[in-house]
């Protein structure tokens, strides 16, 4: 024995007399056994008529019984429908057009469904579709068949029926109305003409009824500036497709800034076409994903971002440090040389900042902002809603309606307003779960998804899209809308409502056309959700104030709140894919974490530590804003974070109705006070470290040119080889290039018949927003493995979005550095110093997934060949032959095997949505579900492939370019994504093979992948 | 000579036996087929060709109208008892317009069949309609039940078993002169040893037994261990091949539906039910509703009766009823309940999960047969898998195979490049690359 350290498991081991002790010691089971209970009493036993002989008999029969038992099949029942729809076709999907709006996330989408089951989102690629499909908008599908979802109404935590419930609610409205009491209908943006109508018609019924609209997120400063400037309520428009600058003053326009949905028209401003691209300058704190994909990127704090906006305008800049001055000075020239092609946008919550915004875009001329058609997707009112909020705490508010909106969970004194709650005399929420609101409310009106419900949506002056249910309610649910029509005693439904509200939308084009398509563009003038504040405002909600703690102590930080790609408002928490999607810059999943600066987190001991399972760990730190303390949030070292800031993601640390494994997280939203995303806080190190779920524990690429970039100026000016050399190696002492067959060790396969596809990835149109990661996992059951799995690297994503931060301004540092170490000890230390990251490093995403190397390692040490080539490139997995020896996940030279360690589905040790029927409802009928002990990976959608070619057949034509599409192609409105047949001389995806940005991943592995890049180019010219 | 004589007599009784029973078959099976046939027709009252009139009735009347049973339309048989001809004429020619007259009793049946318009058949000439009138006016054949059951027993022992019979009195004749010789061989000995012939006695050596011998050749214990192990391993082989292989699997179903009566008797196609067969991976099995197309008027079965297994009519005409109670159809009302009973069929066959399989593939755009793969379903009285599935079946039929490529755009290029690439004109579907595992497997 090493060491003479005494152990204990409890207290009473330490005291030396112990009987208990001793009697646990000699012996294992602390209550004897009744053996000789049993055994003792021999005349019993001999009088037994079970005789040793027939129990031997019986265990013999037993056994036998069984085993033969189970050589016979299952009897497998199938049941056809009594009458079947005409619509339905066993095994053919169907695809409706409809749109999310949850206040939140608002998207023109279409429905994949089989056999009536909503089962994938795709996107709606009709032109004039406003609103891509996110990746949260890809995971909604899930939300569906959430077994937490209310399963009918309740009144007083007891399960009711509509008609109780309307009558109860009806008769208490009434009584409060006559008594003259306040009630707030407090609700969530619609964005819905016909539900504005609605409200409006109810609200005039009852005097005492006052509508407000509550954005869980807030922008109402934005709309505050524009219904100002412009009078009305709406958010300035902007088609970043056709900028040349644009210069963003905190703004993660990439992100959910103002409604989100802005990357796809950004991606295509990017993509160098003629020498040209558009030049992004970025300002801001956090490391957002608009950051990570600036050409330029200025960290600085928050007061900082308005100093800068100030000089933009043409004001003073007197505060700024001098790198900044520099930047601003150069973003300045910058945007009065691209004059009209120019735009700066602000995320700054501060009407003042966002007038200045739409004043100088307004003094450029600006063609990519939009300012007759704004967005309408955010309406809420930040001073109506404190208004209500005090109301309802000093008792001047006596009833509350909440619809889509959970607001003692999303307020910031959510305590306070609790108890206030629940002292008043009318409390109803219509809620999809009981969340913290509903849990707590008088009334609880169940509502359906989206997916099972009407709806209208005008997500842009002027653009109306259409919701319609594609499948029956799972539960008995109503709709707010439905359910309001009935308290004003209509005895229509609101799907003849919305009828009639389209009569004047469409203005005699077809009703029938317009839901086929989802959407509709018309000029008629419909009255908005915001249309009573239409007209300037009389006093903005606030100005310059960053709310009630507005004292810049000593010490303390600017937290910015931001959302996350995957959770967003926390609308969704309870949705395993979303949990389990890693951040685009952290790459960590299940959990939000406060992110802060390295230099600062070195000044407060915080740390990140790598352990030995590969998993990353982090200190804790409790958060102070004035009274509220927010303790043991894990930290994150974010590089590029602005010092003197920190950042916190909302949506997490939801309690109600969310499944144990998916609370995780704190509720950011404590901090949110007065509905500001800057917030001024201090900082303490608490104890203990957090166990991360983090997918990418490399910061840089050790000098592998796994990602390449090269500048704009490079790119126009110097040969292809310079910047996207071919890699070659010596054959008989003279170079030769990677892609000559003289230096194959293989005889290739012949190809040019039939179909090859190809799939190309460009790395500039790539914003890392992840859509395609969500996609993948609809659309080939891909399992959710859970927090601790993913910490064991377990994860099975079957795409992975890989973030590289770069320290230099490029690679070239990088490179000469790795080529200038030798020696062991040197390796160590410049490797070590590759792995620091700088304080603003160089961000780049790339998608990787299964390669399809038509030369694939993979298959050639397969024992048992279950991985094989097709002459379609596809690299095929047959997953019933696999015996999991995983060789092939060793020899894999991009890592994108996958090894299922444990059965995933119908396991209660993953009790996620394949583990109950209601979640496996989504699952893809046309894919396998894998068990354990297999390998799996991406298969390029050959499910997808097979079926285009088969329909192609069965209609007897060629197939056309574009109809070829895998999930994550046809999730990506970027068009970073393409695929295609090389051997189809037409298509797209042929000029890309050509492309000079080209490149494979690892050439020089001679794997030759038919998943091809295409260099990220960086316009870092004048900046 | 008594024992000689026994067994020759115990010879002829047999044979006598079955003289008697061939030659009084077939007898017994025409007086069978005699009482069988319907009796002969009553002259019609009205006049006309009722032979005539049949054909016309089911090619124009029988899709609302049955002779004896309310369909759409009223019960036929008998009609020109209710109405007369002349009026019949006129209904039939133009029946909407009589209702419109106001004519009475047309109003009333219209009234009667809620409101529902029979079409006019102005193409039927006067003789026409009055050979469907006659053929209508037949009297009911009677049933032939009590004849057939004056003498069914001695029909069926007749007709079925005779085979049985006479490998029975083959094999008695057998033994019986097994018996003979081993009495002669008796008889003989008798005599000879009465004869004083002695035998010579063969000496019983003490020989070693045979299995000690083939114990001490230790070549041939070595030979057969190994031809033991060799056909044990080669039992155990089949014995694991066949695990999971269903062949010949033969469920009860909920309703006894007989694919014989349907794609076999009536000859209706098989895409007629199974439709998604031509455009989805599953080949679907039919909903009720697709029944009813045809059942709404089918309610009882006049088809051919196997009695020895106990498909009678009455037995199918209760199957059909099942369709009904799970459809919610009452026959004698003939309205929908709404009460709707889904019917939990026995799938048959079962292709594992891993493995995909489209059927428009195959029905569609290779034109394969149903019965390739299903086997003779026309003659299936109880469906029953036919092939292995297994995987190597899959692959023999992809080999030897040929694609069919005529007429169809999308193989064209292909066609060209796959035949100059290897020399032949036609291409098997695994040269196309239909053995490459992702294909099925995804």
């Amino acid at each position: 024995m090493a060491s003479s350290k005494k152990y204990w498991k409890s207290v009473e081991e330490l005291n030396e007399d112990s009987s208990i002790v001793k009697a646990l010691k000699q012996n294992e089971f602390v209550e004897p056994i009744p053996t000789d209970e049993f055994l003792g009493n021999k005349e019993n036993l001999a009088a037994s008529s079970t005789s040793r002989r027939d129990f031997l008999k019986y265990v013999g029969f037993t056994t036998a019984a069984a085993t033969f038992a189970a050589c016979e099949g299952p009897v497998i029942k199938s049941i056809p429908y009594v009458i079947q729809p005409d619509e339905i076709v066993p095994g053919i999907a169907n695809y409706y057009a409809t749109t999310l709006a949850d206040g939140f996330d608002f998207a023109s989408v279409l429905v994949k469904t089989r056999e009536g089951r909503p089962i994938k989102i795709e996107n709606n690629t009709l032109s004039g579709v406003k609103g891509g499909a996110n990746a949260r908008v890809q995971a909604s599908v899930l939300s569906l068949y959430d077994g937490y979802r209310l399963k009918t109404p309740r009144a007083n935590q007891v399960d009711t029926s509509w008609d109780e419930f309307d009558s109860q609610v009806a008769s208490k409205l009434q009584q409060l109305d006559a008594s003259g009491k306040e009630v707030v209908l407090l609700t969530q943006t619609f964005a819905s003409p016909s539900t504005a109508k609605l409200i409006k018609e109810f609200t005039s019924k009852y005097t005492n009824l006052r509508h407000v609209i509550y954005d869980t997120v807030s922008s109402s400063e934005a709309l505050d500036a524009f219904q100002n400037k412009y009078g009305m309520r709406g958010l300035a428009d902007y088609d970043f497709s056709k900028a040349e600058i644009i210069v963003s003053v905190g703004a993660d326009f990439l992100g959910d800034w103002q409604g989100g949905g802005y990357d796809a028209g950004y991606a295509k401003s990017r993509i160098p076409k003629n020498g040209k691209m558009s030049l992004h300058i970025q300002f801001e704190s956090n490391m957002t994903l608009s950051g990570a994909n600036a050409d330029k990127r200025v960290p600085l704090t928050v007061t900082q971002q308005k100093e800068v906006l100030k000089a933009l305008a043409g004001e003073g800049s007197s505060n700024l440090p001098e790198n900044i001055k520099e930047a601003v000075a150069n973003a300045k020239s910058q945007l009065q040389k691209a004059g009209n092609k120019a735009v700066v946008v602000s995320g700054l919550m501060d009407v003042d900042a966002q007038a200045m915004v739409l004043n100088i875009n307004e003094s450029f001329g600006s063609e990519i902002m939009d300012t007759t058609k704004p967005r309408l997707i955010r309406q809420g009112n930040t001073a109506e809603v404190l208004s209500v909020m005090n109301g309802v705490i000093s008792g001047s508010v006596s009833g509350l309606i909440t619809v889509g909106v959970d607001p003692i969970y999303s307020f910031p004194n959510a305590q306070e307003f609790a108890e206030a709650y629940q002292r008043l005399e009318l409390t109803v929420a219509f809620s999809m779960r009981e969340d913290a609101t509903a849990s707590v409310a008088q009334f609880v009106a169940a509502t359906p998804h989206y997916l099972e419900s009407w709806g209208d949506t005008q997500i842009k002056k002027g653009s109306f899209s259409l919701s319609q249910p594609t499948i029956r309610p799972l539960f008995n649910t109503r709709q707010f809308q439905d359910t309001l029509l009935s308290w004003a005693g209509s005895d229509k439904n609101y799907y003849d409502y919305i009828k009639d509200t389209w009569a004047t939308i469409l203005n005699g084009a077809s009703w029938n056309q317009a839901l086929h398509d989802g959407f509709f563009d018309s000029d008629v003038e419909i009255e908005i959700e915001g249309a009573t504040l239409s007209g300037a405002l009389e006093s903005s909600t606030s100005n310059g104030a960053y709310a009630t703690n507005t004292q810049n102590q000593e010490g303390s930080f600017e937290l910015v709140l931001y959302t996350k790609t995957n959770m967003g408002a926390g609308q969704q928490a309870n949705n395993p894919w979303l949990q389990e999607m890693p951040d685009p810059i952290t790459r960590i999943s299940w959990d939000n974490y406060l992110t802060i600066s390295a230099s600062d987190a070195k000044q407060l001991g915080l740390e990140n530590v790598h352990v030995a399972n590969g998993g990353l760990n982090g200190s804790y730190v409790n958060i102070l804003s004035g009274d509220t303390t927010l303790n043991n949030v894990p930290v994150v070292i974010q590089p590029g974070q602005a010092r003197g800031t920190v950042g916190l993601a909302l949506g997490f640390g939801k309690t109600h109705n969310i499944q144990k494994e998916m609370q995780v997280g704190v509720n950011a939203f404590a901090l949110y006070n007065s509905f500001k995303e800057v917030q001024f806080v201090t900082l303490e190190k608490a104890s203990g470290m957090h166990e991360f779920a983090s997918v990418q524990l490399h910061n840089t690429m050790m000098g592998r040119d796994i990602i390449r970039e090269t500048t704009l100026e490079i790119f126009n000016t110097k040969d292809k080889h310079d910047w996207n050399p071919v890699p070659s190696v010596s054959l008989n002492h003279v170079e030769t290039p990677v892609t000559s067959p003289d230096v194959d060790l293989w005889e290739s396969f012949d190809r040019t018949i039939g179909h090859h596809f190809n799939l190309s990835i460009d790395l500039n149109a790539c914003t890392g927003c992840g859509a395609c990661v969500i996609a993948c996992h609809a659309e080939n059951n891909v399992p959710v493995v859970g927090k601790t799995e993913v910490r064991r690297s377990r994860d099975m994503h079957w795409l992975r979005i890989d973030r590289y931060y770069s320290s230099g301004e490029s690679l070239t540092a990088d490179e000469t550095k790795k080529d200038a170490i030798s020696g062991l000890g040197q390796t160590l230390s410049q490797f070590g110093e590759l792995e620091s990251p700088a304080e603003n490093p160089q961000v780049a995403f790339q998608p990787v997934m299964c390669q399809h190397c038509n030369h694939a390692p993979c298959e050639t040490v397969c024992p048992v060949a279950a991985t094989s080539h097709s002459r379609q490139g596809q690299n095929h997995m047959a997953y019933n032959r696999c015996v999991g020896t995983r060789y092939c996940a060793n020899n894999c030279p991009y890592k994108v095997r996958r090894f299922n360690w444990f059965l995933y589905n119908q396991n209660d040790e993953f009790d996620y949505h394949m583990n109950n029927d209601l979640g496996r409802m989504v699952l893809n009928p046309d894919v396998t579900v894998r068990s354990r002990g297999v390998m799996e990976k991406c298969s390029l959608c050959i499910q997808k492939t097979q079926k285009t070619i088969l329909d192609a057949k069965r209609d007897g034509r060629l197939v056309k370019d574009g109809e070829f599409q895998t999930a994550c192609s046809a999730a990506c409105d970027k068009g970073a994504m393409v695929f295609g047949d090389i051997n189809d001389k037409e298509a797209i995806i042929v000029e890309k093979t050509k492309d000079n940005r080209m490149y494979h991943l690892l050439a020089e592995v001679g794997t030759k992948p038919n998943v091809l890049y295409q260099v990220k180019v960086r316009n870092t010219q004048d900046t | 000579m008594k024992k000689v004589k026994y067994p020759k007599l115990l010879f002829r009784i047999p044979s006598f036996l079955l003289l008697a029973i061939l030659l009084i078959s077939p007898s017994l099976l025409i007086a069978q087929e005699v009482a069988v046939t319907p009796p002969v027709e009553v002259a019609a009252p009205v006049g006309g060709d009722p032979v005539v009139g049949k054909q016309l009735f089911n090619s124009n009347c029988a899709a609302c109208h049955q002779l004896d049973k309310k369909a759409i339309g009223p019960a036929l048989r008998g009609v020109t008892g209710k109405y007369d001809t002349e009026w019949l004429h006129s209904w039939i020619k133009n029946s909407p317009a009589m209702v419109a007259s106001g004519d009475t009793r047309a109003v009333a049946v219209y009234e009667l069949y809620n409101k529902a318009v029979m079409t006019p058949f102005p193409q039927l000439s006067d003789a026409d309609i009055d050979n469907i009138l006659a053929y209508t006016s037949q009297p009911k054949a009677e049933p032939v039940v009590a004849d057939t059951a004056a003498s069914p027993t001695a029909g069926q022992s007749v007709g079925g078993i005779s085979n049985e019979l006479i490998l029975g009195i083959l094999a008695l004749v057998m033994l019986m002169l097994a018996v003979m010789l081993f009495l002669v061989n008796n008889v003989l000995k008798r005599i000879a040893e009465a004869n004083g012939v002695i035998y010579a006695q063969k000496e019983s050596e003490k020989r070693t037994p045979i299995w000690k011998v083939f114990l001490q050749n230790q070549f041939l214990v070595l030979v057969s261990v190994v031809f033991l192990l060799l056909a044990s391993a080669y039992f155990v082989y089949g014995f694991f091949m066949q695990v999971g292989i269903d062949q010949g699997y033969m469920p009860v179903q909920p309703i006894h539906f007989s694919h014989k009566i349907h794609a076999g008797d009536n000859q209706i196609d098989c895409n007629f039910c199974h439709s998604s067969a031509r455009k989805s991976k599953t080949s679907g099995i039919p909903s009720l509703n697709v029944c009813m197309n045809c059942h709404v008027n089918i309610n009882e079965y006049l088809g051919e009766v196997d009695l020895e297994k106990g498909y009678t009519k009455e037995f199918y005409d209760a199957e059909i009823n099942k369709l009904y109670d799970a459809i919610g159809w009452d026959p004698n009302e003939r309205v929908y309940s709404g009460e709707e009973k889904p019917v939990k069929w026995v799938r048959i066959h079962n292709l594992p999960d891993l493995a995909y399989f489209n059927h428009s593939q195959h029905v569609t755009v290779a034109g394969v047969a149903c019965q390739t793969c299903h086997g003779p379903v026309q003659e299936m009285e109880i469906a029953y898998q036919f092939a292995p599935l297994t995987m190597g079946w899959c692959i023999t039929c992809h080999r030897q195979t040929n694609v069919d490529m005529q007429n169809n755009a999308y193989y064209e290029k292909i066609h060209e490049e796959l035949s100059k690439k290897y020399g032949v004109q036609q291409l098997t579907a695994a040269e196309m690359g239909g053995l490459e595992c992702g294909k099925c497997h995804y």
